[in-house]
């Protein structure tokens, strides 16, 4: 077995007490305390989470605007300098290789967050699909990547940028960045993230990482800020009814099977994957990605079979009781005749069927 | 590593079971103070029927975590005879008083020995160092 990669913070979460476990080739906290609790510090103070595993691909060069149109489902045209969007990296038949959120830093300047389970895919896939003129370089290594998600967020953030700056965090708009000056150094900060809360998303240099955590941490203690792990990361985003890319997106999920299709320029068109796509939708969807709620004891998880009178007719992609909620919830895929709203089937768990319902997402509502 | 309690009036199995003899001659079987901080947050249990017969060592239950589904392992061969029945509702107990209302099941021991052969505290102590120093 190789052995896991580190982030910068990876002595300060032992020191925390996390439980750490292997994500995607790195060491990361799962839980400091309690995913419970952690999961409601975010929905009801803040969260301080380190996704520095996550990669960082800048996009440059005379033709960069025409390379990301070209690499993304989006539309990247109408990005303003300062603006973040999601989006979509597609393969040739239409699957996914990824979802990402890019950045635009200038007006041929450009960053793709993206997960870190694919950063090497992705570095290879978007240098295939360059247009001639434009470079990329992967500056995952070195970049640190910290959230501070929940209610309380806007105001601990503020607190770290002098006045003098302009915009503070609290008056960024939601999907806009900039950068600032904190005492740990210059950080990029985006108000973006993955839980379904306000909150934002601070870039910085890896080695100054510690030095802004434990800022933020000392500044946020008395509010209630807490540090969270990627377990009560998972809870939040399925609340938020946000995919994960291996759960419920991968390279032959198309991102209109996933619902994604207002991340998708489907009229505009121009990127890799579009044709496919559209040959795909006009055969007719095989499965649509639902959500829904148990409505007997029992958790659902990822794989578990979604059955209809007895027939397996889809499958969990993701799936765990919701703190928020008090009740079970989960993603899944089913054919389209079957994921009309209010629709009940059942989830095979130990080969007892289980009454589920589908329901409305994001299964609750934005804190 | 964090502390964990060690009651002495148990006995404890290798997959982190205690055993403890009630009045009425039955033995009383939950998870250890040191399973429920690896597990975290139990928001699952469950339970066989009583009546019930299983080996040592056989499944008779689940317990799920928000992140994680584990079999419950039975200590000793024997017949469940009782149930928590609270922890359908509440099964955060296991977490809260492990040792006590956070019991899991009452058992009848087909054979004393099996329960004798279990570890006492000390051994269990040393049984969980060893394994974290891997």
């Amino acid at each position: 077995m190789t052995e896991s990669q580190r982030t910068p913070l990876y002595a300060r979460h032992v020191e925390l007490g996390a439980r750490m476990v292997d994500f995607a080739g790195f060491a990361m906290p799962v839980q400091y305390d309690s995913i419970k609790n952690e999961h409601r510090a975010v929905r009801e103070t803040a969260g301080l989470f380190d996704v520095s595993h996550m990669g960082q691909i800048h996009l440059s060069g005379q033709t960069a605007l025409e390379s990301a149109q070209r690499l993304l489902t989006c539309r990247v045209d109408s990005l303003e300098i300062g603006q973040v969007r999601y989006g979509l990296l597609c393969n040739s038949e239409g699957g996914c290789v990824d979802d990402v959120t890019v950045y635009r830093e200038g007006p041929s300047e450009f960053m793709f967050c993206v997960n870190a389970s694919n950063i090497e895919k992705d570095r290879d896939w978007i240098r295939d699909g360059l247009v001639p003129g434009s470079e990329i370089r992967d500056r995952s290594a070195e970049t640190g990547l910290l959230a501070i998600q929940g209610p309380k967020s806007a105001e601990l953030l503020d607190r770290l940028c002098p006045k003098s700056e302009e915009p503070n965090p609290s008056a960024l708009g939601r999907f806009r960045f900039s950068t600032y000056t904190t005492q740990a150094g210059p950080v990029l900060i985006s108000r973006t993230g993955y839980t379904g809360s306000d909150g934002f998303e601070i870039y910085l240099p890896a080695e100054a990482s510690r030095s802004l955590f434990d800022l933020l941490l000392e500044t946020g203690q008395a509010d209630g800020l807490e540090p969270a792990g990627l377990g009560a990361r998972d809870t939040l985003r399925l609340e938020a009814a946000l995919p994960l890319y291996g759960h419920e997106l991968d390279d032959t999920t198309s991102p209109l099977e996933a619902g994604l299709a207002r991340f998708v320029k489907r009229k505009q068109g121009g990127f890799i994957g579009h044709e496919a796509m559209e040959a795909r939708e006009k055969q007719g969807r095989s499965r649509q990605l639902v959500g829904f709620e148990l409505l007997e004891r029992g958790i659902a998880r990822a794989d578990y079979p979604i059955v209809s009178e007895d027939r397996q007719i889809g499958r969990v992609t993701s799936g765990a009781p919701s703190p928020s909620l008090g009740t079970a919830i989960g993603l899944g895929y089913v054919p389209p005749e079957n994921a009309a709203l209010g629709t009940e089937l059942a989830i095979a768990i130990r080969q007892k069927n289980v009454k589920a319902r589908i329901v409305t997402t994001p299964f609750s509502k934005k804190s | 590593m964090p502390e964990f309690s060690l009651p002495d009036e148990n006995r404890y199995s290798q997959d982190d079971e205690w055993v403890r003899e009630s009045d009425d001659g039955l033995h009383r079987v939950g998870i250890t103070d040191y399973s429920q901080q690896q597990l975290g947050d139990v928001v699952f249990v469950e339970l066989p029927e009583p009546g019930s017969k299983f080996q040592a060592g056989q499944a008779f239950g689940v317990i799920e975590s928000v992140k994680a589904v584990s079999d419950l392992c039975m200590p000793v061969s024997g017949e469940i005879v009782e149930v928590n029945a609270e922890l359908e509702d509440a099964p955060e107990v296991v977490n809260e008083d492990c040792y006590a209302g956070g019991w899991l099941v009452g058992i009848r021991i087909d054979d004393a020995a099996q329960f004798a052969g279990l570890m006492d505290a000390k051994a269990y102590g040393e049984h969980v160092a060893s394994r974290s120093d891997d």
